[in-house]
């Protein structure tokens, strides 16, 4: 058997995971930059947490963290239609400080203290490692299953260049706004099951930095690429917890990091080791 | 029989720089349609203001009788039109097949939710296969466009404009960086899209091209429109000829 502590582990590691692939349906297939991902995990933490406090269902608390942050979502990509690029880096932002500065001034959400006392998950500790790794296996495997559709392949060509793509008839505004429904749709998931771990939420807890890491997790794993992307959240959500001057210094180390793969390997790992495949194959 | 487009008035100003200035033609179903001009005439820009890239202050633009205003870029390809823009704009993360591709699956990109449920590609691969095949670039399928000389991009772009079956193609210098032989050839393959019943607009400098293959021309000077009509005529008429002249030698 494994150890509370492995489970913890674990259980963090695929929230991490879900939550890295959720910014790379954003960022990755659509090539939409976020730097305020971590609002969505945010708002399924607060929607999950204030439900299951409620006395509704865990599974309820769960789907409906997903559909709000969702829907939220969908809002904030209507509103960055008209921005592009490096505006849009800029207002994604905006929208994480809202968020934080939002929930601080809400009373019924706790304010600063935030909400702490969260029930327990009935199906226990075991249970919900279980349902993180397999919230985190079922994104990968759609991940890899969108990338092979039509919406895609649409995707492809919006993160090419959004002007062409309009010349091939692709309805560039709606297939960016599915792209931000589905990735903040899947981050309130992840922050449903974040809630239901850590049973503490507060506004700091999704703030500029959670955002930042996130966004180095896709950076670093390589834009786009599913597996290495995995493997990136995966590291960078356990390096914190093993080594504490990584969480001391975590948006000095990223912010490093994220400047590094772009300067060296804007494909990230899985530029780094296509090349690496392609160079010992010669 | 009516215009296949209609282009009614249009005038269209950059800053202090009119670009069009109250141009009108129109376009029959089946022609091969020359719009030729010296630098900086305003050929592209009326390619734009008809594909909804640029919005006139003045004018109306119609398609099959049915009016484009308001309309964005997207809606217009729907409708029936295809462009192949002057400067080379290329998917460059995808192979040069699949930029052909994504327009011949315009029907499978209608809806983005649809879309997510549609996974098969092998009936658009096989469409773009010929198209690459019809204008000689099939040998290059499977590589990245941005690793292909520029005759091979611009070729790419008319075969991705024919795969949207648009019943109105649009082209922007489609033989600017093709060598003679290239050039030639293209024009051919141009010539053959007209005579399968298609409607052709084609913008091009390269005059013994034009006047081999079009049906028709229509003049533009610094935004207005100074000739119309048959290609032989309209390039013998002393104001035409004064244009180019003035220009220097453009053919
Ligand atoms: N986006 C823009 N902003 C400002 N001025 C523009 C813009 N686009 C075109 N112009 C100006 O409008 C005029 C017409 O340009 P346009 O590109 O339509 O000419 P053209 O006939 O296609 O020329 P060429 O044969 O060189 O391609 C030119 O004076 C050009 O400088
Ligand atoms: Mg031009």
């Amino acid at each position: 058997m494994i150890g509370a502590y492995e489970i913890s582990l674990l259980t963090t590691i695929g929230i991490a995971v879900t939550f890295a692939l959720s910014l790379n349906l954003v960022t990755g297939f659509c090539g939409q930059i976020s730097l305020g991902h971590a609002a969505f995990l945010g708002t399924g933490a607060y929607v999950a947490a204030m439900s299951v406090v409620a006395g509704a269902p865990f599974a309820v608390g769960l789907i409906a963290g997903g559909l709000v942050a969702a829907a939220v979502g969908a809002v904030v990509g209507l509103a960055s239609l008209r921005v592009r690029h490096d505006f849009l880096a800029i207002t994604t932002m905006g929208v994480g400080f809202l968020f934080v500065g939002f929930t601080r001034q809400q009373d019924w959400l706790g304010g600063e203290m935030g909400i702490a006392g969260i029930p327990e998950a009935p199906f226990g500790k075991v249970g919900l490692m279980v349902v993180a790794l397999g919230v985190a296996a079922a994104t990968a495997a759609f991940s890899v299953y969108l990338k092979r559709t039509w919406m895609g392949f649409a995707f492809d060509a919006i993160a090419a260049d959004e002007d062409t793509a309009r010349t091939v008839a692709i309805d560039v505004s709606r297939y960016k706004l599915a792209a931000f429904a589905l990735g903040t749709g899947i981050a309130g998931l992840a922050g449903g099951l974040y809630a239901f771990n850590i049973r503490f939420i507060a506004p700091d807890s999704f703030g500029f930095v959670e955002s930042v890491t996130v966004l180095a997790m896709v950076v670093i794993g390589g834009i786009g690429s599913v597996l290495w992307v995995t493997v990136a959240a995966a590291a960078l959500a356990v390096l914190p917890q093993w080594f504490q001057a990584v969480d001391d210094y975590k948006l000095l180390l990223y912010g490093v990091l994220l400047f590094t793969v772009m300067r060296l390997s804007p494909g990230g790992l899985a530029g780094l080791v296509a090349r690496l495949v392609r160079g010992v194959r010669q | 029989m009516t215009a296949v487009l209609e282009v009614t008035g249009v005038t269209v100003t950059f800053g202090g720089v009119t670009a069009l200035d109250d141009v009108s033609f129109v376009v029959h179903p089946g022609e091969l349609l020359g719009l030729i001009g010296p630098n900086g005439a305003g050929k592209t820009t009326m390619l734009k203001v008809v594909t909804g890239i640029v919005v006139p202050q003045a004018g109306t633009v119609r398609l099959a009788n049915a009016d484009l205003a308001g309309l964005p870029t997207h809606a217009r390809m729907r409708r029936g039109l295809g462009l192949a823009q002057q400067l080379v704009r290329t998917f460059d993360n995808v192979s040069t097949i699949e930029n052909v591709m994504l327009a011949a699956g315009r029907q499978r990109t209608a809806s983005p939710w649809a879309a997510l449920f549609q996974v098969n590609r092998s009936v658009e691969r096989r469409i773009a296969l010929e198209l690459l095949e019809r204008v000689g670039i099939a040998d290059a399928a499977e590589q990245r466009p941005d690793h292909l000389p520029l005759g091979y991009r611009k070729r790419l772009q008319v075969a991705r404009a024919l795969a949207l079956d648009p019943a109105l193609l649009l082209l922007d210098e489609p033989l600017a960086g093709l060598n003679h032989v290239e050039a030639a050839a293209l024009a051919d393959v141009v010539r053959g899209i007209a005579d399968d019943g298609r409607t052709v607009v084609l913008i091009e400098h390269n005059l013994g091209e034009v006047l081999r293959i079009t049906d028709r021309l229509v003049v533009l000077d610094s935004g207005r429109k100074i000739g119309d009509g048959e290609p032989g005529a309209v390039i013998r008429d002393p104001v035409v000829h004064a244009a180019y002249i003035g220009e220097g030698e453009a053919a």
